[in-house]
């Protein structure tokens, strides 16, 4: 009886000739032949599985990289900045000793395949991203888009991906504080489902994804190794969505949030004993990438026997252990007297932990399956060093023609009846509709210091009891704006975040994103890429908000078919006291109400222009940086000095939706009037940018406009909290049970 | 001198760091107790807080029931220990048979997480003497298994007892907070055992003792202030 000899390295190089499965690990031709010269002779099979898994689009960023780089070249100074991109998640100082870290990530296609496990798996990965520097987490958003609200296959995706949330961060203790909801059909075979987690933790814990120090123990705890999640980042997430091909089904990783659970205290009390010398997370590419990444960060190599790995399986081959993205793992590297204790931590947990290896003096990744050495690379080669590609990229033939199609041209309400239907429409439509539906079923009280939570313009949390120092995030996106131009829609996003940041009066401080688009191999979705991050990076320059980290998922195409380019900013922001926030709710009758910042006929993109026409054409809003930057200011003074009790920002829906929101929120209405020099559809739809709703006291009348005139914000008194109704006076009163009733209904009886 | 009140941390407990603030706030000392303890560490009461308690899996509460602090709490609640179990605590506490009943899936399959509009049925029990019989609250509610189900006959023996301690408000808005938010027999939102002093309910005064956090509302706090006041003046 023969057996087929182990792949060693020794075999590899003594059968050059073997044909190994590169096409359908997803490497192409030319890949494949770099990986052969960088070796010098052909990979052995787990080689190529780990070259493979690290090269794909989804760990690479091969497609993204030059562009990318646009963040660091462009980066603000910013003395709030302590661990930027590059690691698992970037570090901010929020002051008094604080240090914050936060990221937003995609785990879009998994999501559509197998709705529940794809977006529980989700936040099981970003909230390890942030355990993995050092941080306790504290919170989680979740940004989501889905099809048409009508859709049947909507019906699937969504209550899978808000029950996945739900079922696996209610069960890690974890706020969810904000996010967004949003229907386009553009987003029918590929929906996204992007997460975010903030962290807390003091300066002095942060950690690092680092392997240094010869001797020291490599050690993989959490859960046993299964079959799970092979080629989830190879070739799930990296490619289109066919027909023709077999289900992706098995690609899906199944999450356990308990496993988590007592991984996040295990490793906080490992932390806390500073036991921990350099620490990574298991998510996409498994072993592959936490070996690999671990040892070309450190300042050593590392050797690893394969054969201590605890497996669930115990018929796996080394390659798809290499391979596996079984959940809820984590690889720490610990001083040889330090791991007794270490592992009694595991233990107390009921976490299994296992040395799988060391940091040799070396400069090789060196990994061993029954005796015989399987891997022997550079890491930098593998984590590092992958393909770089200068994709090209051409402004499509039909973005004139898209931008042409104005949106200001298409027909207006004439009489007060037909203003009034429209409003209705807006604020029952889909994209407008409360989502309290899906939202109720994320908990957004556990740990006991959440002050505001979804819908308010942005999710706070308070992080010292004693101080009352806060931080607070916004995420926010629109696809629409950047279809129609992508320079300016991903500012748009970046000033809407940066805009919601404020409006609870926190200041804004640096921003993650997730830049989700089509194939990378399409020129024109190259190019709305290519065009968004320029016009992020520059805009956080502006605005002095450094792009700390973040995450990108191409390939969201179905067919010839991609999404609306759709880059999801958030941005995090600091307040000394979380006691002086600002809500969105009317907190009394007779505060005053004020627009801040300018009016324009702009209708482009905007949610009037989708609900009533069903139109895509023109321009997005204008753009200016140093008004957002103003109105920030603004916001965030007057709510440190009383001086509103209500603020909210202005943006799809525009004026109409953000005073039915507070009204609804407040439980009172509003009397409004139409300011000179605007006709009431304008006051009432438009989207310009810049913009927010505030609700001032009497009392804090004059200050606020004195506060307001002095640094040049345009402030215009436009009504009064008041009474049971929205009533725009001279055009249409609609009571607060009837915009209840259609705010409320729509997401429920599409869904429930 | 201030009571000790102890809080026990199960794998997958969540609210015990809240529960532990929550105690602090109403002026008491949190004794952080671990599920693996084999004594109460001569606490004074004890709180079994919400969570997900070993995933939940097999049953709510099912395998916390039989973790080894469990055995000196059953004996010394027997015996008069003030013991009050919210959501995971209270699906534990039926599971050790302190309190009667159990806790179903929610009659419409989701977890929902809102403010919860009460009434306080009986405040004679150990965690509930700062309430006026008959009062109004609002606190947190967060659930996947909070609908209370019992057989007639113990339901019946209950209100007859006045154990019946919460009940959830059903006539009113539901963007109030009103209505039976998981179809709960009989509207009960908590229960209490014949002596008064072990108390489970499904809603979590644990997140509404500050003003400014979660809604805002310090509907809470009483639940910590009873205890207290009772263990003080004993």
């Amino acid at each position: 009886m023969s057996r087929t000899p182990l792949d060693t390295v020794e075999h590899a190089a003594a059968t050059p000739d073997v044909e190994l499965p590169w096409a359908e690990l997803g490497l192409k031709k030319d890949e494949y032949e770099r990986v052969v010269e960088i070796l010098g002779r052909r990979p052995t099979g787990a080689e190529l599985a780990m070259y493979s898994v690290m090269w794909s689009e989804h760990c690479s960023y091969k497609s993204s990289k030059v562009h990318l780089r646009q963040f660091g070249e462009k980066a603000p100074e910013s003395d709030a900045m302590l661990v930027g991109i590059g690691e698992n998640a970037g570090v901010v100082d929020v002051g008094q000793g604080y240090a914050v870290t936060f990221k937003v990530e995609s785990h879009n296609h998994p999501s559509y395949v197998e709705p529940y496990q794809g977006a529980a798996t989700g936040v099981g990965g970003i909230v390890r991203d942030i355990i993995a520097m050092g941080a306790r987490p504290v919170a989680v958003v979740d940004p989501l888009r889905f099809g048409a609200a009508d859709h049947p296959d909507t019906k699937r995706v969504l209550p899978g991906v808000v029950a996945g949330i739900g079922g696996y961060g209610n069960c890690l203790g974890l706020p969810n504080i904000g996010g967004e909801v949003v229907f386009d059909a553009c987003y029918q075979g590929n929906p996204l489902v992007n997460a975010g987690a903030i962290g807390v933790m003091r300066h002095e814990d942060i950690h690092l994804a680092k392997a240094s120090g010869a001797g020291n123990k490599v050690i993989l705890y959490g859960a046993r190794t299964g079959g799970d999640g092979i080629g989830g980042a190879s070739i799930l997430a990296s490619e289109t969505f066919d027909d023709a091909k077999p289900s992706k089904r098995p690609a899906v990783q199944v999450g356990d949030p308990f496993q988590e659970k007592l991984l996040i205290e295990c490793t906080l009390e490992a932390f806390q004993e500073k036991l921990v010398v350099g620490i990574q997370d298991l998510g996409a590419a498994g072993l592959s990438c936490a070996t690999s990444e671990l040892a070309s960060n450190g300042s050593g190599g590392m050797r690893v026997t394969l054969d201590d790995v605890p497996l669930r399986d115990s018929t796996l081959s080394p390659e798809e252990i290499l391979m596996s993205e079984s959940q809820e793992r984590m690889c720490a590297v610990v001083e040889p007297e330090k791991v007794d204790r270490f592992l009694e931590i595991c233990e107390k947990w009921d976490v299994i932990a296992t040395v799988i290896g060391e940091v040799t003096d070396g400069d090789r990744l060196e990994i061993y399956w029954h005796g015989g050495k399987i891997v022997d690379v550079d890491p930098r080669t593998v984590a590092h060093e992958g393909p770089v590609y200068e994709r090209p990229y051409a402004r499509p033939s039909w973005q004139d023609t898209l931008q042409a199609d104005d949106a200001n041209k298409l027909p207006r309400p004439v009489t007060s009846e037909e203003l009034k239907d429209q409003v209705l429409k807006l604020v029952g439509s889909p994209n407008q509709a409360s989502k309290s539906w899906i939202t109720s079923q994320y908990d957004h009280f556990v740990q006991g210091n959440t002050v505001l939570a979804q819908p308010e313009d942005s999710g706070m949390i308070r992080i010292d009891e004693e101080s009352g120092l806060g931080v607070a995030i916004a995420t926010d996106g629109n696809g629409r704006y950047a279809k129609l131009d992508p320079y300016h829609g991903a500012q748009l996003a970046l000033a809407e975040a940066y805009r919601n940041v404020a409006t609870t009066g926190a200041k804004p401080l640096a921003v993650s994103d997730c830049l989700n688009f089509g194939s990378p191999e399409d020129p024109a979705v190259m190019w709305q890429f290519a065009e968004a991050v320029r016009g992020l990076a520059d805009a956080c320059q502006q605005l002095g908000t450094p792009v700390t980290g973040g995450n990108v998922s191409l390939y969201n195409q179905t067919g010839e078919a991609a999404i609306h380019p759709t880059p999801v900013v958030a941005v995090l922001g600091v307040i000394d006291d979380v006691a002086r926030r600002t809500p969105v709710a009317f907190q009394e009758e007779g505060q005053l109400l004020y627009l801040l910042g300018d009016t324009r006929e702009e209708f482009g993109g905007s949610a009037w222009s989708q609900v009533v026409h069903d139109h895509l054409g023109g321009l997005p809003p204008q753009v200016d940086l140093e008004r957002e930057r103003l109105l920030a200011e603004i916001l965030i003074s007057a709510s440190r000095d009383g001086m509103i009790d209500s603020a909210h920002d202005l943006s799809d829906g525009g004026l109409i939706q953000a005073v039915v929101e507070s009204a609804l929120l407040g439980g009172k209405g509003a009397r409004l009037i139409v300011p000179d020099g605007l006709d009431a559809f304008t006051f009432l739809f438009s989207e310009s940018a810049g913009r927010a709703v505030v609700a001032v006291p009497r009392s804090e009348e004059v200050r606020f406009n004195d506060m307001c005139g002095a640094r040049g914000l345009p402030a215009t008194r436009i009504g009064v909290v008041d009474g049971d109704a929205v009533d725009v006076q001279g055009e249409f009163a609609l009571s607060l049970a009837e915009l209840r009733e259609t705010h409320e209904a729509t997401i429920p009886a599409l869904l429930a | 001198m201030t009571a000790r009140i102890g809080v026990v941390t199960f794998p997958g407990s969540l609210d015990d760091r809240d529960t532990q603030r929550a105690i602090r706030v109403a002026g008491a000392e949190p004794v952080a107790l671990w599920h693996k303890d084999k004594d109460l560490k001569q606490v004074d009461a004890v709180v079994l807080c919400g969570g997900f308690s070993y995933g939940d899996y097999l049953r709510a509460g099912a395998i916390a029931r039989f973790s080894p602090v469990m055995e000196p709490l059953l004996e010394q609640a027997k015996a008069g220990l003030p013991v009050l179990g919210i959501c995971n605590g209270f699906q534990i506490l039926t599971e050790a048979h302190l309190l009667p009943g159990t806790m179903l899936r929610n009659d419409h399959l989701h977890f929902i997480c809102r403010d919860q509009k009460l009434r306080v049925e009986n405040a004679e029990t150990s965690w509930t003497t700062d309430y006026a019989a008959g009062q109004e609250i609002s606190i947190p509610l967060k659930n996947n298994d909070g609908q209370y189900v019992a057989d007639a006959y113990t339901l019946d023996k209950l209100e007859a007892e006045g154990r019946v301690a919460f009940r959830y408000l059903v006539h009113g808005e539901a963007a109030d907070g009103y209505g039976n938010p998981n179809g709960s027999q009989r509207d009960i939102a908590g229960v209490s055992n014949e002596a008064g002093n072990v108390v489970g309910l499904m809603p979590h005064p644990e997140h509404a003792v500050e003003p400014l956090i979660g809604t805002g509302r310090t509907d809470g706090l009483p639940f910590f202030t009873s205890i207290l006041k009772k263990l003080v003046n004993a």
